[in-house]
């Protein structure tokens, strides 16, 4: 019973790690150049700070996540891994909030400031960003779940360990 | 095991004894700017507006003028960190009335772990809405000549200064909220060890 719980919680941990793994790779390789006329428009993911914050987290959350899943189960380092969780899904969070913001308005625009929206014109990148978010999404939504089991395993705050 | 005169009785399981706590001024301190960070935060951009009229045109004697407004409701982003800063100062408004007037009420044990919890949820929420709105005005002070996107920051000076300073002070806020964190993850362990129940 206990080995399957430990198989599951290292697939979980793998899946955060593939996801987040996925995302980076998906969003440095967008790039897309369009011309029309004789003007010639190149899309990069470093054309945004908030891509570049974007990944930039992403890839510092992918070595720790690598790092993470060769840890052996009994090693007293757990309690750094529930800190560095804390942090590193405040951090997760953060960036994917900015990138989605910055994404928002890469789509819909803002007619109020006289933004148009770039998807239009370079409707590859637009679509290999938005999975690059999707698997973001995803790496968010797992790491949420091990930062509360990380708390649940080694702080156990719901007294459910009968001692 | 029974004590006789004691006010602790050890039955088969453990039970969570209430004594009396010292009154934690730090944490409650720290709530308090907490509060009124991300609470200033939150009225300040939300009365984030400004209006502008241009003369565009002039027809004969009469000028034509535009109104141009720039609110905050225009950009989703902002609306987002209006309404994260709005959910983490109710947070610690919340957190400050438990702590001041329910001190009693212990939950079965769990009121330090529901603290925790909420203080997680709370800093997740701010963090958010902080990333979000920074990114947003970063692209209106500088623009992305890439997309084409112009910068408004230049026309619209007092609103871009107002919007700097409620992310600012958000900030603190947000910095102020993972301390309280912290603190409240390790007061369960103190309270965990404290009631022999330890990893």
């Amino acid at each position: 019973m206990a080995k399957t719980w430990r198989i599951c919680l290292l697939l979980l941990r793998f899946l955060a790690f593939s996801a987040t793994l996925a995302s980076v790779i998906v969003v440095t390789t967008s790039h897309e150049r369009v011309s029309f006329l004789t003007i010639s428009i190149e899309a990069k993911y470093t054309n945004s700070a908030a891509f570049k914050y974007f990944v930039i987290a992403y890839s510092i959350v992918t070595v720790y996540g690598f790092l993470v899943l060769f840890l052996p189960q009994e090693s007293l380092l757990w309690r750094l891994v529930v800190a560095l969780d804390l942090v590193f899904t405040v951090l997760l969070i953060s960036s994917i909030s900015a990138a989605l913001a910055i994404a928002q308005v890469g789509k819909k625009g803002n007619d109020y400031a006289g933004w148009l929206p770039i998807c239009g014109q370079v409707p590859k990148y637009c679509d290999r960003v938005t999975g690059g978010l999707a698997a973001g999404l995803i790496a968010v939504i797992t790491y949420i779940v091990l930062l509360l089991h990380s708390i649940h395993t080694v702080l156990d705050p719901l007294l459910l360990r009968k001692n | 095991m029974a004590s006789a005169n004691g006010d602790k009785v050890e039955l088969g399981f453990n039970i969570v004894t209430v004594t009396k706590q010292k009154k934690d001024w730090i944490l409650l301190s720290l709530r308090v700017v907490a509060f009124l960070a991300t609470a200033s935060a939150t009225i300040v951009m939300a009365t984030n507006k400004q209006t502008k009229s241009l003369v565009v045109a002039t027809i004969g004697t009469t000028p034509i003028s535009v109104t141009l407004t720039a609110k905050f409701s225009h950009t989703p982003a902002f609306v987002f960190f209006v309404v994260a800063n709005g959910c983490a100062s109710l947070h610690n408004l919340a957190m400050i009335a438990m702590d001041m007037l329910g001190a009693k009420f212990d939950c079965k044990g769990l009121r330090f772990a529901l603290i925790a919890i909420l203080d997680l949820m709370a800093v997740a929420l701010a963090s958010a809405g902080d990333g979000a709105a920074t990114f947003m005005s970063e692209l209106g002070k500088n623009g992305n000549s890439h997309a084409r996107w112009d910068k408004i920051c230049d026309k619209f000076e007092p609103y871009c200064n107002r919007g700097g300073i409620a992310l600012i002070t958000s900030f603190i806020g947000n910095v102020l909220l993972l301390i309280i964190t912290v603190m409240s993850i390790i007061k369960v362990l103190k309270q965990n060890r404290l009631n022999h129940v330890g990893p």
